[in-house]
């Protein structure tokens, strides 16, 4: 059965605490805490983009996988921080992996399923025989408005991944996604910041797409809530994901492993790619996971896949997501940050 | 080859020459070289200039100088070898009219640096665009490294570091061309400003404007231009490698020893013959490793030598009795022939309050880049 | 930088894409025609382990401008196990604690950019290991 191969995260050494953030703007750290479950952000240094981090990223599936580069025949980033608006993310990221050039080659754009997407895609190529790996990769180095409460959680980071046929370390059981046009939260072409609808980003766009997603796909494999190991849900912040796997039946045992946005971030198409990652990290074969993405616009990829026995063995061949997060981090302050971000110009 | 003699010289003060553009500079300069020869004529000149082109925009030096110096028709031709292009200038002239070839041949140094370009990034075109400056490095960062290493290798102090500030802005106080005529001291030395650590403002030569040349002539013909000619009796260049990072030992110059030792085995003479030295001093540390390189103290013992007083007036061997780039400036083409003229006033004995005592042999050693060139003259006073 | 000239370096930026003299065992990085040691024409392509240790480094404080916003920023001489040397700046950690024998692994990095609306250049950079 095809899967995944290897994978990959990557998450910057730089943080911004909440109650920065809060000082700011004159805001109560403890009530953003509280209300939103954030207490830090990663922070992308002037040096990372949504490139970087894919190729950080794809080292740890590469390393993971013990696929040798050229054999990977498509390559598929999913952001919405691409660096360039014109001129693939894709081109550099296989370049420096060493993949290619008889690779194809697209970056994908979904708010923030874009990394599910690029997934979504990778995997149908490789069952259909067309390539024999496929890596897909979501990463992000998101934007919030300055004042915004996008700002407590858009982080940098992301996570990649291989699919295969062989020598998986997890197979993809099912696969389910479901999609409207719904305009909760959108950037207009050459607009540097994203905008939203508030509270409209809630009920009608997150919780209707990922609830009805998970519900379909566990309907379709036949699966409840108890038949998983972990569940991990695109974190916008922290609130959302746990009430969404509430809803569903979780415990929070099985969601507190991916649920890695209170110290990370909301890192957009990284977001629950990200989360998976620190759940392949230490499960055990035979769990079974389930992962459900959101993207603004909007839409939701589910998959459910099973651990394989080879899984144990490469999970210390690249470091692991909660190494990233409890790792050596840099604090920055907010100017430092709103350096780091661009929000200060320099002359030409 | 002939024997070879500076006759005459001739340069601007050196500073911040806000009412004179880079062809007034050399034409002061090289008109003031003339008259100090009481010469009309020239048979050649060579323009030494790290970058006109990106200082003010301007190349193809040779003809425009030779024109603006009312030699029109004379073989003009521009030399760069990055902060050692006066060094080789002057070598090129030795060259030709030691070949035979010419008989008044000028060697010129000039660079406009407070122009409006942006200084840093000029300067770094000195060294490896690929492999060094791509990645942010500055030349103060080089050197920095430089001095790290030689820290790390035979426990050099920032105090040493400092004392070579102090004794190059001491010669210079005397120096009514230098652009620093100040004294300073190891405590204000150590309290400026950073710019690359270890290094801080006052380890660094300043930006300056500036010209300089030489007149050259067969020895046997000295004596129609002055009494008192000076000998270039030899002449040494060397390349070392580019990238700081391609070299065995970052703290060590080989570029520097090996031009020292081809001069010195031209000469048939070793360091401790030398009497007076202009080193290539752009950052503090670059005194020390050329002073180790060029044989005038041991290796990994150039830290102490400002502090002891071995470098100074007086000292064992005089280095920078000019003020050296740290205080007299460093406008990097014009510097080794501004390094030549100094030695050619000690040997003169002319060099007024900063002269060092019987100087009969002088040294001159200007480098570029990190110390991928090196250019060493000796001379002898006749 | 224009990209054709940027576009010649990939190999070495991206991968690190070095070569082992036959003659004399010396690793070259990036590839060149003549090895500096023995001047020996052949090779053997190797790719360098993304880590080092510092040889020596520096903080720059005074930054050419197109690297103003980043500094004050530490640079090094970095080592490979491998026995190849390259420039490379040393990030996310206090760049003062950039000092000789300190292990660093390489990371891929944006290095700089070619203004508001020019290509973005990159390579790799040191962090801590």
């Amino acid at each position: 059965m095809a899967g995944i191969a290897g994978y990959g995260a990557y998450v910057p050494r730089k943080r911004i605490r909440t109650e920065e953030i809060a000082r700011q703007w004159g805001k109560d750290p403890g009530a953003i805490e509280r209300g939103l479950l954030l207490e830090e952000k990663s922070v992308p240094g002037f040096d990372e983009d949504t490139i970087t981090i894919s190729v950080a990223a794809g080292h740890g599936a590469i390393d993971r996988s013990g696929v040798d580069p050229q054999r990977i025949g498509a390559l598929y980033i999913g952001s919405e921080s691409h660096p360039y608006a014109v001129k693939p993310s894709g081109t550099v990221v296989a370049e420096a992996l060493g993949i290619g050039p008889e690779v194809h080659i697209a970056d994908f754009e979904f708010a923030c399923k874009a990394g599910t997407e690029a997934m979504f895609v990778a995997l149908g190529l490789v069952e259909a025989g067309r390539v024999e790996y496929a890596m897909a990769i979501g990463a992000d180095t998101s934007q919030g408005a300055p004042d915004d409460a996008l700002e407590f959680s858009a982080s940098a980071g992301g996570a990649a991944y291989i699919f295969g046929v062989d020598h998986v370390v997890a197979e993809v059981v099912e696969t389910y996604s479901y999609t409207s046009d719904t305009p909760d939260f959108w950037r207009r072409e050459g607009e540097f910041y994203p905008r939203h609808g508030g509270r409209f980003t809630g009920q009608p766009a997150y919780f209707k797409h990922v609830l009805t997603a998970s519900r379909a796909i566990m309907e379709k494999t036949g699966l409840t809530a108890d038949d998983f190991a972990y569940a991990v849900f695109h974190m916008p912040n922290g609130k959302f994901p746990l009430t969404a796997g509430k809803q569903l039946g979780f415990r929070k045992e099985q969601l507190e492993t991916g649920w890695v946005v209170p110290t990370m971030g909301n890192t957009y198409s990284g977001s629950s790619p990200t989360g998976l990652a620190a759940i392949l990290d230490i499960a055990k074969p035979g769990d079974l996971i389930l992962i459900t993405s959101f993207g603004s616009g909007a839409g939701s990829d589910s998959f459910v896949l099973r651990a394989t026995d080879r899984l144990p063995e490469v999970q210390d061949l690249a470091p692991t997501v909660c190494s990233m997060l409890e790792g050596s981090r840099q604090y920055v302050t907010y100017g430092e940050y709103a350096k780091f971000r661009e929000k200060i110009i320099a002359n030409d | 080859m002939r024997d070879v003699a500076i006759v005459g010289a001739g340069m601007t003060r050196f500073g911040e020459l806000w009412d004179q553009g880079l062809r007034d500079m050399f034409v002061e300069a090289a008109s003031g070289a003339l008259s100090d020869a009481g010469a009309d004529r020239l048979d050649s000149l060579y323009v030494g200039c790290m970058s006109g082109g990106q200082f003010v925009g301007q190349e193809h030096l040779g003809p425009l100088m030779a024109d603006h110096l009312g030699m029109t028709g004379v073989a003009a031709v521009h030399v760069e070898s990055a902060c050692a292009s006066g060094g080789v200038a002057l070598r090129q002239a030795f060259l030709e009219v030691g070949s035979g070839m010419s008989d008044l041949v000028l060697a010129a140094g000039v660079e406009k640096m407070n122009d409006g370009a942006d200084v840093t990034n000029v300067l770094a075109t000195a060294a490896d665009q690929e492999l060094e400056v791509y990645y942010g490095v500055t030349f103060p960062g080089l050197y920095a490294m430089i001095a790290r290493a030689h820290m790390q290798h035979h426990g050099t102090t920032e105090e040493d570091l400092a004392w070579v500030a102090v004794k190059n802005h001491h010669h210079g106080a005397m120096n009514d061309k230098a652009q620093f005529r100040r004294e300073v001291t190891p405590e204000q030395v150590m309290a400026s400003s950073l710019v690359s650590e270890p290094l801080r403002l006052l380890h660094c030569s300043p930006v300056t404007d500036g010209a300089a040349a030489v007149l050259l002539c067969p020895l046997e013909m000295a004596k129609e231009f002055t009494d008192r000619p000076v000998k270039i009796v030899a002449s040494g260049l060397a390349s070392g490698s580019m990238a700081l990072a391609d070299r065995d030992d970052p703290a060590f110059l080989d570029a520097v020893q090996k031009s020292g030792q081809r001069a010195f085995e031209m000469a048939d003479i070793g360091p401790p013959d030398v009497d007076v030295a202009e080193v290539h001093d752009c950052f503090t540390i670059a005194e020390i490793c050329c002073i180790e390189a060029l044989g005038f103290v041991e290796e990994g013992k150039g830290g102490p030598a400002a502090r002891d007083g071995l470098t100074a007036i007086g000292g064992r061997i005089p280095v920078n009795t000019s003020g050296g780039l740290k205080s007299k400036g460093h406008p990097v083409g014009a510097t080794g022939i501004a390094q030549t003229i100094e030695i050619f006033r000690q040997l003169q004995g002319e060099a007024g309050q900063r002269q060092v005592e019987n100087a009969r042999v002088g040294l001159a050693q200007n480098m570029g880049g990190s110390g991928a060139s090196s250019v060493v003259h000796i001379f002898e006073g006749v | 930088m224009p990209s054709p000239r940027y576009t010649r370096e990939i190999p070495a930026r991206y991968r690190l894409e070095a070569a082992r003299c036959s003659g004399c065992s010396k690793v070259v990085f990036p590839i060149r025609r003549f090895c500096p040691s023995c001047r020996g024409e052949e090779f053997e392509k190797l790719t360098l382990s993304r880590k080092g240790k510092v040889v020596t480094s520096t903080v720059v404080h005074v930054p050419p401008d197109d690297f103003l916003m980043e500094a004050p920023y530490a640079m090094a001489v970095v080592e490979t196990p491998e026995g190849a040397r390259l420039m490379t700046q040393v990030v996310d950690c206090d760049p003062s604690a950039v000092l000789p024998g300190m292990d660093v692994a390489l990371e891929f990095r944006l290095i700089r950019r070619e203004g508001h609306s020019g290509i973005l250049c990159y390579g790799h950079k040191g962090v801590p290991a």
